[in-house]
């Protein structure tokens, strides 16, 4: 990132921390959320039910369209060659034998892609989804190992794999810095997140660190980690006239399609973006430079281009998540008080994004304590742009936090739960404002008894079964409960009584279009069949990323305010000769196919009625989500406590994790059935995390070495238990429907949780992921 | 010769190279059968031929003259879904639902080996005729099928309730 940029950022975090101070003291009756969703009470609707995913019939049948799969006429393949150094410049390119091969249309390099300006790189505007903000393809400059040097399109995808192998590229390679530890001598830099510096201290943590009576001061370390999302990235793409259409895997459409007509100097609304079905994303499926070299390839040839990268190309031109090296310190009184916390340490980014890994922030909330140290420096490498990933910062935070809590508790001949017990803070202990709603005590307390927690032995490698050392470990889990300015909804209300919500949203398998069904049918008192959910399209209102596990609140603000709008239409409608007649729209809801006065069901009216005699066919509204001010006024946070029983072979290393059990505090849970798999999955990407997944990174030159499915290992059947959840369902009373974002939390814990286990098993701390056999041997 | 395709005959390709995927998705637009790796490493394109699973990305469509393919466009008979991918939505075995019909493809030729009484790696007696599919037969042999949204809990309910309970 620019100086500029960053200047820029800076000056965006000072303005909001002006802000925040004004929202802080400000009469919670101002505030969104501080008036609890009248959902919140409403106990025996669809919300909570198990409700199978509505669109499950077509994905058992293999129907659900994925980006790659849109039929086009006349469709041309795209294959992509990539370079093989670091830095430097293109010293030659021969295409031609690519030219003359059979099927080829086009062999785009920097010398004919069509003049366009980068991508704008996330978070450097509302909606910026670029991955880089790095020229695509329009100079000789070489900014990574695997950047795009040459696109080939042909009839097949035979023929633009095999025209991409006759491509001869040499280099005139630059000095790289793609060591880590070379890099962070040469030069560090304290990170920010969103606009907002991450270094903190309250209180001299050092001096309270080195008085402790009880202290442990180590460091931990995370390698790279991929999202390896088993749909490959792709779009498929077309020009009409001047208008681009991209069918793309996207969770931002409306992101990428600003993002795209600035990158092709267009209006907004010539660029369309669609993506109803995402194969997965975990935080990688924004704009990278595919979708914008696929455009060029198609206007260059006035053709659709279909590109689906490759699994190596997933690796090569999308980022993943950083490694972090942390040191983590905390002092406790002999009582088990926290009087220091110290998390501070290096992540390696680029100078093309902003995403320093932000390891710290479980630290900010978690733990009571006297004092605190946090920081998270970054360090800069020639490399692809890292990204988010599935709870950036929290999950290989927790892995730091959580393993250092589990050691002072051994320090201290302390059990590991009542540690933490001991150290439930009254407020946040870094921003020092109330908790929304926390109660991650009684998540620990039901979590303990189901897992028979008591059942443990604290000495360590005291369990054997044969060859088989047991142990049992636990961790806390949290994420954060976040919602992104822009969110909008339209409502459209027929006079057959259906209601359909239309959002520019996404569903990448976290059950949002079935759960948000089920919301607004209870919203509106009708039946789940009455209800349609229209979402992945960039036409649709509102700008509402599926991240940061913000997507379920971003939705539930925008449905309340269209909501809003939709009842004091009705009612307008309804006019004098209705049961309704004189009532405010506050005064009434959703109930039975139409409105009834709240305290008095009695006045009520459908709404078929009241459309007909309206001689109305249909009422449209769009609402528009007030800013998430309700963040700046209390700390939201989800928690959860994190079970496991590990296995560990005394003779080969190999672990197995026997048993693991989350314990959820996120609020109101929406769908039993999908918020299951929500947890389950991100806990089971969390044992890749603490056992398997490490991209491997070639420190001589750049590149990544295990770009594959075979070789970069993540769970896999037999790897994965019966892995058990529960949840506390105490709604948030300051969150829509009371519920808090639940696609993250599932990852986060679980590395310490296994780690803690492994310890507990055999005695030894492994501070290294992932925990390989032979850091066991 | 021609390929049998869900019962229909189609023409192998005149291009060699093309995979038996790519014939499926891109020629025949039977896109419900998957690309996730293209290199045999994550069994999102699996089919069935004759009856065995095959990971279609590693196959030449040309090898497959002759031969019954059926894919997950070809397991709901006249609009009903199939047993197992009633039981994956009851269950939840899949989230994005990319890996889905590759891992309903494989569990039913899985459920087929085991019935001939094919061993695994976790199977004790490599001589013996039964093989009975417990929790770590099944998953060891869908281990296969990676799912990165982590619906394994919910597949081999499905998996369970339709192949062992049932009793098939």
């Amino acid at each position: 990132m620019s100086i500029l940029e960053q200047a820029k950022q800076a000056a965006q975090g000072a303005a909001q921390s002006v802000i925040q101070k004004a929202v802080e003291l400000a009469p919670e009756s101002w505030l969104p959320g501080g008036k609890p969703d009248p959902l919140i009470h409403q106990k025996h609707g669809l919300i909570g039910k198990p409700v199978s995913r509505i669109d499950g019939p077509l994905k058992v049948q293999g129907k659900a369209t994925f980006a790659a799969e849109f039929p086009m006429d006349g469709l041309l393949y795209a294959s992509v060659a990539f370079s093989t150094v670091p830095k430097g410049r293109i010293a030659s390119l021969d295409t031609s034998a690519a030219e003359a091969a059979p099927g080829v249309v086009l062999v785009m390099t920097y010398r004919n892609a069509p003049r366009m300006k980068p991508m704008p790189v996330f978070m450097s505007n509302a909606k910026a989804a670029g991955g880089d903000n790095l020229p695509v393809m329009q100079d000789d400059r070489i900014h990574w190992n695997g950047q795009p040097v040459a696109l080939v399109l042909a009839e097949t995808q035979e023929q633009a794999d095999h025209a991409k192998s006759l491509i001869r590229v040499t280099y005139e390679a630059e000095p790289a810095t793609t060591r880590f530890v070379e890099a962070k001598a040469q030069n560090t830099q304290p990170g920010l997140f969103m606009g907002q510096p991450m270094k903190q201290e309250i209180g001299d943590a050092e001096a309270a660190l080195a008085a402790a009576p009880v202290k442990v001061d180590v460091t931990y370390t995370t390698p790279r980690h991929n999202h390896n999302a088993i749909e490959p990235h792709a779009a498929t793409i077309v020009w009409q006239g001047d208008e681009l259409l991209v069918h793309d895997a996207s969770q931002a459409v409306t992101h990428t399609a600003w993002s795209l007509s600035e990158v092709f100097g267009i209006e907004e609304s010539q660029v369309h973006v669609t993506s109803p079905y995402v194969g997965g994303g975990f935080g990688s499926k924004s704009l990278w430079q595919h979708q914008v070299l696929g455009a060029a390839a198609a206007k260059l040839t006035g053709r659709p281009v279909r590109i689906a990268l490759s699994r190596e190309g997933v690796y090569r031109m999308t980022g993943g998540r950083t490694l972090t090296e942390q040191r983590m310190a905390i002092g406790a009184a002999q009582d088990g008080r926290f009087e220091a916390i110290i998390h501070t340490g290096t992540v390696a980014m680029t100078h093309h994004n902003a995403m320093p890994e932000p390891f710290i922030l479980p630290t900010r909330s978690a733990y009571a304590a006297r004092t605190f140290k946090l920081d998270v420096e970054v360090t800069y490498l020639d490399m692809i742009a890292n990204t988010f990933m599935r709870a950036p910062g929290e999950s290989v935070g927790t892995f730091a936090l959580e393993s250092a809590v589990d050691e002072v508790a051994v320090a201290l001949g302390m059990d590991p739960v009542a540690l933490r017990m001991v150290n439930e803070p009254s407020e946040d202990p870094t921003e020092k404002k109330p908790f929304s709603s926390r109660n991650i005590v009684e998540a620990y307390r039901t979590g303990a008894e189901r897992f028979g927690w008591t059942k443990r032995n604290p000495v360590p490698g005291s369990v054997r079964d044969g060859e088989w050392q047991v142990g049992m470990g636990v961790a806390t889990s949290t994420y954060p409960y976040h919602r992104m300015p822009g969110g909008a909804a339209r409502l459209t209300l027929t006079r057959d009584g259906r209601m359909k919500v239309e959002i520019a949203a996404h569903e990448m398998g976290m059950g949002t279009s079935t759960a948000q069904t089920q919301v607004t049918a209870d919203r509106f008192g009708l039946q789940l069949d009455q209800v349609d959910f229209a979402y992945g399209d960039s036409f649709l209102p509102g700008q509402v990323l599926a991240g940061g596990s913000q997507q379920t609140a971003s939705i539930g603000a925008s449905v309340v305010a269209a909501q809003h709008a939709m009842v004091a239409e009705l009612l307008k409608l309804a006019g004098n000769d209705s049961p309704l007649a004189g009532l405010r729209a506050d005064e009434v809801g959703g109930m039975e196919g139409g409105l009834a006065k709240l305290d008095e069901p009695g006045r009520h009216e459908t709404y078929a009625s009241i459309l007909s005699r309206a001689q109305r066919d249909e009422v449209a509204v769009v609402g528009s989500a007030p800013p998430p001010l309700e963040t700046m006024h209390w700390s939201m946070h989800s928690w959860g406590a994190m079970f496991c029983e590990v296995r560990v072979n005394s003779v080969t290393g190999e672990v197995r994790v026997s048993r693991f059990l989350g314990s959820f505090d996120c609020g109101r849970i929406l769908n039993a059935k999908t918020a299951s798999s929500q947890f389950r999955g991100g806990i089971i990407m969390g044992l890749g995390m603490a056992l398997m997944e490490e991209t491997q990174f070639d420190e001589r030159n750049g590149r990544i070495m295990n770009p594959s499915l075979a070789e970069y290992h993540v769970p896999v059947h037999l790897d994965v238990p019966e892995i058990d959840v529960m949840w506390t369902d105490i709604a948030d009373p300051h969150a829509p429907m009371g519920a808090r974002g639940i696609g993250e939390i599932g990852i986060t814990g679980v590395g310490a949780a296994v780690a803690n286990a492994i310890y507990n098993a055999t005695g030894k701390r492994i501070r290294d992921l992932p925990i390989t056999l032979d850091k066991l041997m | 010769m021609a390929i049998r395709i869900n019962g229909t005959d189609v023409q192998a390709p005149s291009d060699p190279r093309v995979s038996l995927l790519d014939l499926l998705r891109e020629e025949l637009h039977l896109t419900g059968t998957k690309k996730g790796c293209n290199q045999g490493a994550c069994g999102a394109c699996t089919v069935l031929v004759d009856g065995e699973r095959v990971v279609s990305c590693l196959a030449l469509a040309v090898q497959y003259e002759g031969c019954e393919i059926t894919t997950i466009e070809g397991l709901s008979k006249e609009g009903a879904l199939h047993p197992l991918q009633e039981a994956f939505v009851e269950h939840d075995g899949f989230q994005c639902g990319y890996c889905t019909p590759g891992q309903i493809c494989s569990a039913i030729g899985m459920a087929a080996e085991a019935k001939r009484g094919v061993p695994s790696h976790v199977t004790d007696d490599l001589s013996t005729d039964t093989i009975v599919l417990t929790h770590d037969e099944l998953r060891e042999r869908m281990s296969g099928n990676l799912c990165r949204c982590g619906a394994y809990n919910g597949i081999v309910a499905a998996i369970t309730e339709t192949f062992v309970e049932a009793g098939e």
